[in-house]
């Protein structure tokens, strides 16, 4: 769905992406995973558009996307921070964003699912972190776009709507969608990704199933098997 | 475009500054009014806070306006808009809204005066013009110091000493070189000094319309005559629209190739 060639961005003197070659059509979920500073972030908002690559090209279904912006109607992206205009009630901004997408749809399930309803009418500067999390969710997800970007989903969020999280995530995988998140939680994503990008340093260090990464990287968990990724200098035959 | 356009102005309607910058203009003409009967004195009295006011106000509440609304271009970035509509549509927002308080501050004690029936309103119109004009440029040049300065203080900074430049640093070197080239035909350097800053512009247009360009001497004889023609006229005008435009396209550069 996704191929990223060759990518390589640099803020000043820092190289955040290096030469990356990344090919997201595997089934199911996707992790992207990295020490902090790694280029997660900046992979992701090259993906979108909203950061410009120095070199290299990204498709979308075969298509370049670079420099374009139809593409992300088929893109549901929550970002990393949920910080929204202040001014706002929570039901304006769900329906701002659905003007500008200009497509109708139902957000009530997704409202009830994260337990928003309270909060509809609530300005946005208001709302605790939790809860702006949720209205970040649910902005995010109200569409059925085929692909699925999420910038750590799970910052902030209570034991219930992180289980809710879960549950949705896998249904929408079900449906054969691309799905990629960034987090730091190696639980959530030993319970939902099957396929794991490793960033280091503005590189690709590793890319394959999560069962590929543990045989490679040998560890009872996934989080130690990240760990020995960081440690250990792996055989390059395995 | 529309769209960013309604939910930045609807943003703005929201902000209690954009009410206080109203009411400011509403309750000055109301007193200026009360105070003298006079509406000539009056639009020159106006003058000299519009001329003053507006590019202060555009490029505080410009730079303010970027670096707050910079959440909201994120959100915006994110969905499928084209970059020059999300910018186009905020700077147009920002410019709208602050004219507009402005037009509506200063109209309505003006509207309920009389202005209609009375032989002052071409040079009311001209105050309001320029006003609008100024509002414009200096919203766009705050906007497109936002776009180019991440850090906040450095962006208040730079707007700030553009402004200053604008309204007291460049009349002072203006002056200095009049009075240090003194023994030259100074004309068309005067006049071209004064319609490359959009405040002097603004105050010698309304000044012409006024017709007091007496007052000021020779720089006035000189000014009416080429300004005060119909080419002066044109060429002022465009002036001022090429003030408008040009930061736009600039904000259009530079937001193509920035990352957020």
């Amino acid at each position: 769905m996704i191929s990223i060639n060759k990518l390589h961005k640099s803020f000043d003197t820092n190289h955040v992406l290096n030469n990356i070659t990344v090919d997201f059509s595997r089934p199911g979920i996707t992790a992207v995973l990295g020490p902090n500073g790694s280029g997660k972030t900046t992979l992701i908002k090259c993906i979108l558009g909203m950061v410009i690559p120095d070199k290299g090209d990204i498709r979308m279904n075969g298509e370049n996307i670079l420099g374009q912006w139809a593409h992300r109607q088929q893109i549901d992206y929550l970002p990393q921070i949920a910080r929204f205009p202040e001014n706002l009630t929570t039901e304006e901004l769900i329906e701002m964003v659905k003007d500008i997408r200009g497509e109708e749809i139902d957000a009530n399930m997704l409202i009830d699912t994260f337990e928003l309803s309270p909060f509809l009418d609530k300005k946005l500067g208001k709302l605790s972190g939790g809860t702006r999390q949720k209205v970040n969710l649910v902005v995010a997800l109200m569409y059925d776009s085929p692909v699925i970007i999420l910038d750590e989903p799970t910052v902030g969020l209570d034991p219930v709507a992180l289980q809710r999280l879960k549950k949705l995530l896998k249904e929408e995988s079900a449906k054969n969608k691309t799905i990629l998140i960034t987090t730091h939680i190696m639980s959530f994503v030993e319970e939902v990704a099957e396929n794991i990008i490793f960033l280091l340093e503005g590189e690709v260090e590793f890319d394959g199933t999560t069962q590929m990464l543990r045989d490679r990287y040998s560890g009872d968990s996934l989080e130690e098997s990240i760990a020995n990724i960081l440690v250990n200098d792996p055989d390059p035959d395995l | 475009m529309y769209r960013v356009l309604k939910y930045s102005i609807y943003d703005l309607m929201r902000s209690r500054w954009t009410y206080i910058y109203s009411a400011f203009y509403f309750l000055f003409t109301l007193a200026l009014l009360l105070l003298s009967d006079d509406m000539s004195k009056v639009v020159i009295s106006l003058m000299n806070i519009i001329l003053f006011l507006c590019p202060l106000i555009a490029t505080m509440f410009g730079i303010m306006y970027y670096y707050n609304s910079r959440e909201f271009t994120e959100l915006l970035l994110a969905l499928p808009l084209p970059r020059r509509h999300i910018f186009l549509g905020q700077y147009l927002g920002l410019a709208i809204s602050l004219s507009v308080s402005m037009l509506l501050g200063i109209g309505i004690p003006f509207i309920t005066y009389g202005i209609f029936g009375s032989p002052e309103i071409w040079n009311f119109s001209m105050l309001l013009v320029t006003g609008t004009f100024l509002s414009f440029i200096f919203a766009g040049i705050a906007y497109l110091i936002g776009l180019g300065y991440e850090n906040k203080i450095k962006g208040f900074g730079f707007a700030i000493l553009l402004w200053l430049f604008f309204a007291v640093i460049y009349d002072g070197i203006f002056l200095l070189a009049m009075s240090y080239f003194k023994e030259y035909p100074l004309d068309k350097f005067a006049i071209i000094a004064s319609i490359l800053n959009p405040i002097d512009l603004s105050r010698i247009l309304i000044l012409l319309k006024l017709d007091i360009s007496a007052l000021m001497g020779y720089t006035g004889a000189v000014f009416d005559k080429f300004l005060g023609s119909e080419i002066g006229m044109v060429v002022s005008m465009l002036t001022l629209v090429l003030w408008v435009v040009i930061p736009v396209l600039f904000i259009l550069r530079m937001a193509r190739s920035k990352d957020f």
